[in-house]
């Protein structure tokens, strides 16, 4: 069928021409795969977004499967996570992948943010960028607080309780709005059903809508790389960045290598070390949930404690919420923040690389302490970490615009492995 | 435009398609936050909530003087404590070191904000529901226990941030809760405490 002598004849025939004239797939292998042009200087920090999509995926399938065995109540929650673990076929290994998986989720989604702040991927004009993928973390916050409700166990009740209870800060409507949360007066079978449907209907959802968002952004600039340079300015004769190289098959090889030790990684926790001591999975969930008796001392899981840290360093409760939520809500702000003229680290000058150190030890500094308990000497170094943390952001305007920054190269510093 | 309707002129009228279009946007608006209604609504307590949130009762003379008891009611725990005379008393010497002595911050019934937060001053009814996040507080009566510090008076302790509170529910200085345990409406008839109806103005006074 395909006549060369004819401009207009179609290029691919059979099949796979049938489907490639009713679905622009030959378009989109060719600007997003084979004609994707991504920066040839990434580094070891660039695994991890398409680590963060694969353990979207990874939570979407082992979700799925949970929720054909779990049975939303009051009543039933709690034990049919435990006929999950003890009972369904394999159900332990769909349970544990699912909740060491959250972990995991929000260990590379930390070192994917990290990784932005480091080379202020950020930066214009990847703003919109950033706010989908600040807004992919807010929903995955919501998303794991929810999920950590299901179980039903008696940290799934008090860590609900305690979340749920600082909206209750907010003056004048608080009250009627936590009520209208729980839709009882207390956290109770209606919450834990409303948690249910959101944590496996609405979030996904909204999640997966977010990260569409947020590659289209990205891909619409191209992304950044570790020398902060736009390799779109330096284009050969036929008009491919001369330091680009095309996305398949470099870098899906590539990022293949990462995901899979990324799932080796998985697979020694969660056959091994499941909870991880605790950590991924705290004691008291396994006990069913109980109004009457508050566990000894609740902590939320790892992923959140740098905030509750900060929650409970404040004396006040009103401003202790206020600032939790105001640190997490600062990471939006950094765009504008971030007011020196280069992008990477490796250009800035020596205050933002103090400053970023400062930033990440404190924020590491409070995931431990806030996994302490609210006494003495961890309430007063929660206190110091909180205000260097805010330091970090809100001095940034100043620093990055006092400091000297370095002469920022033509071209990437590139060195092929000999 | 013609007589018979045929239209013969091709301009748009942008003025006019401009306000039909704000016009359509802004009733549609208008319909879509009406359409909200029934479903933020239904996350509001459903009837059986409210039907099971019922008012409870309690027989008084059960409890001991220097005891607690704890009722549940709305699906929190109402604390009722029998105060003992050096219980009152205690409640006089500590106001410096009070968020709000006098409870003008916190919320309680009217009939309930005095100096021993109650009704009948021997019968202290709370919400036991920490106003810091909502943990539990615990019951640590007995003055001056070791953890507590020597001048503890008596009071509880919340085990989730460390708040403290005295024998009227009254918060501590330094502890993260900023105002005092809620107390809920209740009246005394008799020796019949019934929780979730206000004292009539008359049993207050």
């Amino acid at each position: 069928m395909a006549n060369p002598s004819n401009p207009n004849a179609p290029k691919y025939t059979g099949l796979k021409g049938w489907f490639y004239d009713r679905l622009p797939i030959a378009e989109f292998i060719d600007t997003q795969l084979t004609g994707y042009f991504a920066p040839k200087n990434f580094n070891f920090w660039y695994y991890f977004g398409v680590l963060s999509l694969v353990a979207l995926v990874l939570q979407l399938v082992t979700g799925i499967f949970l929720t054909m065995f779990y049975k939303v109540g009051e009543a039933t929650a709690f034990d049919s996570v435990e006929f999950i673990m003890r009972e369904v076929q394999f159900g332990w290994l769909i349970r544990y992948l699912h909740s060491t998986g959250a972990s995991f989720f929000f260990i590379v989604v930390y070192l994917h943010m990290f990784r932005a702040m480091l080379y202020g991927s950020y930066k214009r004009p990847r703003e919109l960028l950033w706010l989908f993928g600040m807004a992919v973390y807010l929903a995955l916050m919501a998303e794991a607080f929810m999920g950590y409700v299901l179980p039903w166990g008696n940290m799934s009740f008090w860590g609900a309780q305690v979340i749920v209870n600082l909206f209750s800060t907010i003056p004048a409507i608080g009250g009627p709005l936590v009520e209208w949360i729980r839709g009882d007066y207390g956290i109770a079978d209606a919450t834990l059903n409303r948690f249910f449907s959101l944590h496996v209907v609405a979030v996904p959802l909204a999640l997966i809508l977010l990260v569409v968002l947020h590659l289209v952004a990205l891909r619409h600039h191209g992304s950044n790389n570790p020398d902060g340079i736009e390799i779109k300015k330096n284009l050969d004769k036929s008009g491919k960045p001369v330091d680009g190289i095309p996305f398949h098959p470099y870098y899906t090889v590539k990022d293949l290598v990462g995901v899979g030790v990324f799932l080796i990684a998985l697979a020694i926790v969660v056959f091994f070390v499941p909870t991880l001591g605790g950590l991924f999975l705290e004691g008291p969930n396994f006990e069913p949930a109980n109004p009457l008796s508050t566990p000894e001392h609740i902590a939320p899981v790892w992923y959140f404690t740098p905030y509750y840290a900060i929650l409970r360093a404040v004396p006040d409760q009103q401003l202790g919420a206020l600032l939790m939520f105001l640190a997490v809500a600062a990471f939006i702000f950094l765009p504008w923040l971030d007011r020196s003229p280069v992008k990477s680290i490796r250009y800035k000058g020596w205050m933002s690389k103090l400053a970023l150190t400062v930033f990440a030890v404190s924020f590491i500094a409070l995931g431990y302490l806030g996994l302490q308990p609210a006494e003495g000497v961890y309430v007063f170094y929660a206190r110091v970490f909180a205000v260097l943390y805010f330091a970090f952001f809100f001095l940034m305007p100043f620093y990055t615009r006092m400091e000297q920054t370095k002469p920022v190269p033509e071209r990437l510093t590139y060195h092929a492995h000999a | 435009m013609a007589d018979n309707g045929v239209i013969t002129d091709d301009s748009v009228d942008t003025s006019r398609r401009k306000f039909l279009t704000t016009a359509t946007v802004a009733l549609g608006a208008a319909g879509a936050a009406f359409a909200l209604v029934p479903f933020v609504s239904s996350w509001k307590p459903s009837e059986r909530a409210r039907a099971l949130g019922a008012p409870t009762d309690l027989d008084l003379a059960k409890v001991e003087p220097g005891q607690m008891t704890i009722l549940t009611w709305r699906k929190q725990q109402i604390y009722v404590v029998k105060r003992t005379p050096e219980m009152l008393a205690s409640l006089a010497n500590h106001d410096a070191r009070l968020k709000d002595p006098q409870s003008e911050k916190s919320e309680q019934p009217e009939y309930a904000k005095n100096a021993s937060r109650a009704v009948r001053p021997d019968v202290l009814v709370l919400i036991g529901v920490c106003t810091h996040l909502g943990c539990l507080p615990k019951q640590r009566f007995e003055p001056g226990v070791a953890e507590l510090g020597a001048d503890w008076p008596g009071g509880f302790f919340c085990p989730c941030h460390g708040s403290r509170f005295d024998l009227a529910g009254r918060v501590f200085e330094g502890s993260p809760a900023s105002v005092n345990l809620r107390i809920p409406p209740y009246q005394i008839a008799g020796e019949t405490l019934t929780v979730g109806v206000d004292s009539s103005q008359k049993g207050a006074a």
